[in-house]
């Protein structure tokens, strides 16, 4: 099952999501990029149906890049949550709405990294720590019992990689490989793998 | 599970002498989860009037915006804030005109108006006014907060006293419901001043 969790620390925001692409018990891919870069700041992290997910985060994306060239300044990280939950909100009362959860980190220079919960239908909430899937069930429980704000991006691999140990002994469908990214004052970027399992070399 | 139910929420208003008091828990949940333990329920539409919505938290974001859209078009037009009467018509409206596709939602509006009189109010997910001299509340707390607030009502509270009278009957209710708690918020507001307080119940 996906799994995609994050953090916020005294100068960095990390998502983690898992890399596994599913289709019923088959998994087709296991080395599926599921953190979008959305702009050099901001980081999407997306849980959900796969089509969904894909679609709306490039949508999403093609909007912050339209709204920079058109106005010359990038969006603050608040803009674009907000803005996601704007077309999440409109999709849901309409035909099909869009089955995708949301982490979106991204850092600010007056503000400082921050990190925004937006789920499924639209409920958007900034927070520390956040956490979507059977994952969240033990991702928030360790990060409840270890998280301290203002931790070195050293103590938050060490509490990203107990949260993945945590998940692959507890899940029973743990996915085997993780993405790490962070996003800091230099920009939003692939920080580490996590992989048990090496994706096919052909694949 | 009723979608009413999905996140969680405990609203309550209350009536005193010349103020009035409203308060919320802090909870915000995914049916058995607890995402944050910091979600704001009340919000300010000016100095004298404030609106709190309970419910699913998604529809009660997208009413917010649309409510202080309309307040603050009011606000340039007439150049005046909104008298609580209106708003609690501008509310009910809004929530009727999704009659069949309704905002999950149940809005506590409470303000001061003309002579500083205190007015609460309460509606149901489609509009329907609910008025009360004493206190009014919403969420799935709802039912725990009649109770609480029934047995501990006196009317002609002063500030402090009805501040007090309210965060126990808040404080009360909430340790009965799985989905509302973590703490609470209340603000008490008088014709001179707002105060907001922050609550520290049971932290589960």
């Amino acid at each position: 099952m996906e799994c995609v969790f994050g953090l916020v620390g005294n100068d960095y925001a990390i998502v983690v999501a898992d890399t596994s692409a599913v289709h019923s018990i088959l998994v087709h891919k296991s080395n599926e990029d599921k953190i979008m870069v959305l702009d050099s700041h901001k980081l999407v992290a997306a849980s959900g149906e796969p089509g969904d997910r894909v679609q709306f985060t490039e949508y999403i994306q093609k909007n912050v890049a339209l709204y920079q060239f058109r106005n010359g300044i990038p969006l603050t990280t608040a803009a674009a949550a907000n803005f996601t939950r704007g077309e999440l909100a409109t999709a849901l009362r309409k035909q099909n709405p869009y089955q995708v959860n949301v982490l979106m980190a991204g850092y600010d220079k007056e503000i400082g990294p921050s990190l925004y919960y937006i789920d499924y239908i639209a409920t958007l909430h900034k927070v520390d720590r956040g956490a979507f899937g059977y994952g969240s069930y033990f991702c928030l429980a360790m990060m409840d019992r270890h998280y301290h704000s203002g931790m070195t991006v050293e103590e938050a691999i060490d509490l990203v990689d107990k949260c993945i140990l945590e998940i692959r002994s507890r899940l029973v469908v743990a996915p085997p490989n993780f993405v790490i990214k962070i996003v800091d004052k230099d920009g939003a970027r692939e920080y580490a793998w996590r992989e048990s399992v090496k994706p096919d070399a052909t694949a | 599970m009723s979608i009413f139910e999905y996140n969680g929420s405990a609203l309550v208003a209350m009536v005193g002498k010349n103020c009035f008091a409203i308060a919320s828990d802090r909870r915000l949940g995914v049916q058995l989860q607890t995402i944050a333990t910091d979600f704001q329920r009340i919000s300010k539409v000016h100095d004298r009037l404030f609106i709190g919505l309970s419910g699913l938290a998604t529809d009660a974001q997208t009413l917010h915006q649309r409510l202080m859209f309309r307040h603050k078009l009011y606000q340039l037009r007439e150049e005046r804030d909104m008298k609580p009467e209106t708003f609690a018509s501008l509310v009910s409206a809004l929530l009727y005109e999704k009659r069949f596709g309704p905002y999950f939602c149940q809005p506590v509006i409470a303000g001061l108006s003309d002579d500083d009189k205190p007015f609460i109010c309460t509606t149901d997910s489609i509009g329907a006014k609910e008025l009360a001299k004493d206190f009014v509340v919403a969420g799935t707390a709802g039912d725990s907060l009649y109770g609480a607030c029934e047995a501990m009502f006196k009317p002609d509270m002063e500030p402090e006293e009805l501040f007090e009278t309210l965060s126990q009957a808040l404080l009360a209710s909430v340790d009965r419901d799985c989905l509302s708690g973590w703490g609470g918020h209340i603000y008490i507001v008088t014709p001179t001043e707002v105060k907001e307080c922050t609550l520290k119940g049971r932290m589960d």
